[in-house]
């Protein structure tokens, strides 16, 4: 099988202290979705952080289209075309919608107002609202905000921890389709998530992280189906 | 052991560098020197109480010192003849009105519902306290400043031996400390730093300001003082026969031995404070302390009422600051308001600390020692520096001699860079915090 | 009654003085409150690195005139604002590389860089005593007024006279002009947005491909120009003594704070605030209420609410309020 797009190959490190994440491995091929779940404190969300490059690995690579980016600083993976949307504080909230995206583009140097307009396109409700304030915006718009300022640098993988958390389950609905939406323009996504079914119905390959390795690895579907991912993790 | 031994060294170097400078400048000197490093000590440690206890930071230590010095006026000046009558109990109920419009005020705050009305009552509360209070505050103030205009002209004092007034010193500091710290504490770190500053700079307008209190501009001189003046040592016969086995002139010993007595009496009361402060730090108390200084968020996670203790804390250093003030102007004989700058009073006592050791009370008395040595040593020796520095220029070049009449600006410099290199390759002081 | 004669009075002793005063303030609040987003700690040094840049820009107005040149009706220290412009932004940026720049990599409590810009509060204390000395100096030349009580008087034939002094009318076009800047800065432009963004939120900059050091040289590059500008307009206005910078820290923190420490505008709004209070309240009122009043009615006292003695307690007083009763400012600043 040929190379993920974006893989962390056997990822094994923590914050200084003791390992969190043991040989864990998280790829995501082009253009699809992969969800990585798991019970409280299974190290998600660090590997995630893993693969950005906001935690130093002891053993283990990145790899991004085939070339190892394991020793890179996060703001060099961004410039490499990753886009990534933090839990919390993952907006500029006494600046206009229009400027959050704007520092979204702040390390392009060509013409961005083409890909603020797919942004508005993609969330029209960020058009209308542009001039606003982004902290004056309710959770699930500013969701969108900050999902919108990480593909202000047209990443070629998106990776969001959490987008839904804290949001009513109408608004994670639709911030579903739009990563839907996101991933068939050819972006490669890669999301941590608290509500295990409904992010795996949308999955194309789901990860099931238990204390910081790979406990079971498939396609959304199949996971979905297997009784005992259905028993451990989904809740029956 | 090593640790101590270091410690007891660092202690030697400094009795050491008094001694040299006792042969080799004067033993006036040298005693001078000892005598406003005692007082420093206290300073620092009232400092150290806060910051290296419980990391408050007080850039207001200026006018908690001269707060306490005012207590030496107020104590143990003999009260003035005719200003009493003249319009001491109307200033008194002058005060007690202004205090009681504030109290009025935050009543009516508390009590009344919020709304316009709770506004328009406190408006009125303030305004009505504040005519009143000034229409019997002011009379009473200007008639005390008319008795004897040129010699007295204020209220005087209770006429008490003056050592009384050290711990009334305390008392006021502590006070004022304890209205500050209930607006300030609480909050962010740096406002307790903003509004100490602010409240440091009142004091002094009001030291400066309010004559019928402190002669303001006009300063109070001739304290009565704690120990007998160099006249009347002269008169004793085991003073005259020292001088002479020493080698000194009688009025020469009689100086000495009055600013030993001095130095005698301010070390007593530094050893208190050190026993009482080390007893404090390593109780239980102490280790509470600590613990809240070090993770706030844990400790009132665990129930404990920071912002009290806090206060406590600010309360009990400041209070070690005024009692330094009045130590001070006990020892100088006068109350001069106009003398008083935060960078000798305030900041100087921070580099006191920092260079000593925050958190350790040893290292704030040593780094009371060194840095007031450093201070008073550094004036000459900027000027000897400039003027072999400038030695090639001509004796009349400008440049020459604004260098060498800037000189004494020198220290200055030196002690921020002192701070700035302890801070930044020894934080932890010369004797680090145990 | 005489409400035209009111006003006038008003006008000529606390309108426009609070005006200058106040933009004055704004100018040195500014500083504070955009190194406190940035840098995310109390600038103690401000007023005596302002004291410097002013040393500054007298010496290099001496020269000036040493050399027979002048500024026509302005003052010549006009003239010298770049010198000590450039010399306070080096000054600063060499104590950012060999102070602060430590504690922000260590990621230091904002205690400890305010313990350090104690440090180099008390080094510029020291450079900019042995440059100028400790003393008073003044530095005005040019015309003193746009126009004088005289000039008013004849104009309007009015009793009460008004005047407007050069150095109050320069602060208020200079002051409104480097504020429009800056906010034009601020809002408009790439360097300023990116200013903005990592006072917001400094992880998500970082992670937007801001270069924190460049955000903090432009800060500091800001902060200096508007403490030189400060500081020399004060000057004129009044005078320059090292000491009386040092004590504008008070009412530079009172009205950073009053805005919302982090806020620009907060901070503008703020000094405004505190340069009206101090003057309304030191000021004696008694000729205001004779004009107003039928003759009977007229006031016995000075009216003069608390002695000129006292504008720190004025300063101090807002500060206590503002603590009391709304710790983030009227504008919501940060709250770290």
């Amino acid at each position: 099988m040929a190379d993920p797009f974006l893989i962390g190959e056997a990822m094994t490190g923590g914050y200084g202290g003791a390992d969190i994440l043991h040989a864990c491995t998280i790829a995501v091929n082009k253009g699809e979705i992969a969800v990585i779940v798991g019970p409280n404190g299974a190290g998600k969300s660090t590997a995630m952080k893993a693969v950005f490059g906001m935690l130093k690995l002891r053993e283990g690579h990145v790899r991004l289209a085939g070339e190892d980016i394991t020793a890179l600083t996060p703001q060099a993976r961004v410039a490499k075309g990753m886009g990534f949307v933090p839990q919390n504080n993952n907006i500029f909230p006494s600046m206009s919608v229009e400027e959050n995206l704007q520092m979204g583009a702040f390390i392009r140097t060509d013409d961005f107002s083409g890909t603020m307009e797919q942004v508005y396109d993609l969330f029209p409700i960020l058009r209308e609202k542009r001039r606003q304030a982004a902290g004056e915006l309710s959770g699930g718009q500013r969701q969108q905000v900050a999902v919108g300022r990480a593909l202000m640098t047209k990443p070629s993988v998106l990776m969001l921890d959490e987008p839904t958390a804290g949001v009513s389950p109408i608004v994670m609905d639709e911030l579903f389709d739009r990563i839907i939406e996101v991933a068939r323009t050819g972006i490669s996504i890669l999301m941590v998530e608290q509500n295990a079914r409904q992010a795996l119905e949308i999955a194309d390959k789901g990860y099931v992280l238990v204390q910081g390795q790979n406990r079971f690895t498939d396609t959304g579907q199949a996971l979905l189906a297997d009784p005992e991912v259905r028993k451990s993790f989904l809740g029956g | 052991m090593s640790v101590n031994l270091r410690n007891v060294a660092l202690f030697a170097a400094m009795a050491l560098a008094l001694l040299m400078t006792g042969m080799f400048q004067s033993w006036s000197l040298a005693l001078t020197i000892l005598n406003m490093s005692l007082i420093s000590a206290v300073m620092a440690l009232g400092v150290n109480i806060q910051w290296g206890y419980a990391g408050l930071f007080n850039v207001g230590v200026m006018g908690f010192t001269a707060f306490g010095g005012l207590a030496a006026v107020l104590v143990a000046m003999p009260p003035t003849e005719g200003a009493w009558a003249a319009g001491g109990p109307r200033v008194i109920l002058g005060l007690a009105l202004g205090a009681a419009s504030i109290l009025a005020a935050i009543a009516v705050w508390q009590r009344l519902p919020r709304g316009k009305l709770r506004v328009a009552a406190l408006i009125a509360v303030l305004v009505a306290g504040y005519v009143i209070t000034r229409m019997v505050f002011a009379p009473a103030a200007d008639a005390i400043s008319q008795v004897n205009p040129a010699t007295q002209g204020f209220l005087g004092g209770l006429g008490l031996p003056v050592i009384l007034s050290w711990p009334v010193g305390a008392l006021f500091a502590g006070g004022l400390a304890w209205v500050v710290g209930k607006v300030a504490l609480g909050l962010r770190s740096d406002y307790l730093a903003i509004a100490t500053l602010g409240i440091s700079e009142i004091v002094i307008a009001v030291l400066k300001f309010e004559s019928w209190m402190s002669r303001g501009v006009n300063n109070v001189s001739g304290i009565p003082r704690a120990l007998p003046r160099p006249v009347e040592w002269q008169g004793y016969d085991w003073v005259q026969s020292l001088a002479v086995t020493l080698g000194f002139t009688t009025n020469q010993m009689a100086s000495i031995v009055e600013k030993l007595g001095y130095a005698i009496l301010f070390a007593i009361v530094l050893g208190l404070l050190i026993w009482l402060s080390e007893k404090a730090l390593n109780a239980p108390w102490g280790r509470m302390m600590r613990a809240i200084r070090d993770n706030e968020t844990a400790a009132r996670a665990m129930g404990k009422d920071v912002t009290r203790r806090h206060l406590m804390v600010f309360v009990l250093g400041s209070g070690v600051c005024g009692l330094a003030g009045a130590m001070m102007v006990s020892l100088d004989g006068q109350m001069t308001p106009g003398s008083y700058e935060p960078l000798r009073y305030t900041f100087l006592i921070w580099v006191m600390v920092i260079v000593g050791g925050s958190g350790n009370n040893w290292g704030a008395v040593l780094g009371g020692f060194i840095i007031w040595f450093l201070w008073v040593q550094a004036e000459p020796a900027g000027r000897w520096l400039m003027d072999n520095l400038t030695a090639g220029m001509a004796d009349d070049s400008a440049l020459r001699t604004h260098l060498l009449t800037q000189a004494a600006h020198m220290r200055l410099i030196m002690m921020g860079l002192a701070l700035l290199l302890m801070l930044r390759f020894a934080p932890r002081g010369l004797i680090p915090e145990r | 009654m005489d409400p035209v004669s009111a006003f006038i009075l008003l006008s000529n002793f606390v309108v426009i003085p609070a005006l200058a005063y106040g933009s004055q303030l704004a100018l040195g609040a500014l500083g504070i409150t955009l190194i406190y987003g940035i840098l995310r700690f109390s600038h103690f040094a401000h007023g005596d690195i302002m004291a410097f840049g002013t040393a500054v820009v007298i010496l290099t107005t001496w020269a000036l005139q040493g050399f027979g040149i002048s500024f026509g009706v302005l003052p010549t220290a006009l003239l010298a604002l770049p010198v000590g412009i450039v010399a306070t932004i080096l000054y600063l940026l060499a104590a950012d590389r060999t102070v602060y720049r430590f504690y922000r990599k260590v990621r230091a409590k904002p205690m400890i860089l305010v313990m350090a810009s104690l440090g180099v509060m008390f080094v510029t204390n020291g450079l900019t005593r042995l440059l100028i000395g400790p003393g008073q100096q003044r530095f005005d030349d040019g015309t003193r007024f746009v126009f004088s009580v005289r000039d008013f008087r004849e104009w309007t034939g009015l009793s009460e006279g008004l005047a407007l002094r050069s150095s109050q009318f320069l602060t208020l076009i200079v002051a409104l002009v480097a504020m429009a800047l800056l906010f034009w800065f601020l809002n408009r432009t790439r360097g300023g947005k990116s200013m903005r963004a990592y006072s917001d939120n400094e992880d998500l900059a970082l992670l937007s491909g801001i270069n924190p050091e460049r955000v903090v040289v432009i800060t500091w590059a800001i902060a200096g120009t508007l403490m030189v500008l400060a500081g020399t307009l004060y000057g004129l206005d009044k005078s320059f003594r090292p000491f009386t910078y040092f004590q504008l820290l008070l009412p530079f923190f009172a009205a950073a704070i009053l805005g919302g420490l982090g806020n620009p505008l907060g901070a503008i709004v703020g000094a405004y605030v505190v340069a009206f209070s101090e003057m309304g309240i030191t000021y004696a009122w008694r000729r205001f209420f004779e004009h107003l009043l039928p003759e009977s009615w007229a006031p016995d006292g000075m009216l003069q609410i608390l002695p000129v003695d006292y504008k720190f307690a004025v300063t101090f007083a807002i500060l206590v309020l503002v603590l009391i009763f709304r710790p983030t400012g009227i504008f919501r600043g940060k709250s770290v």
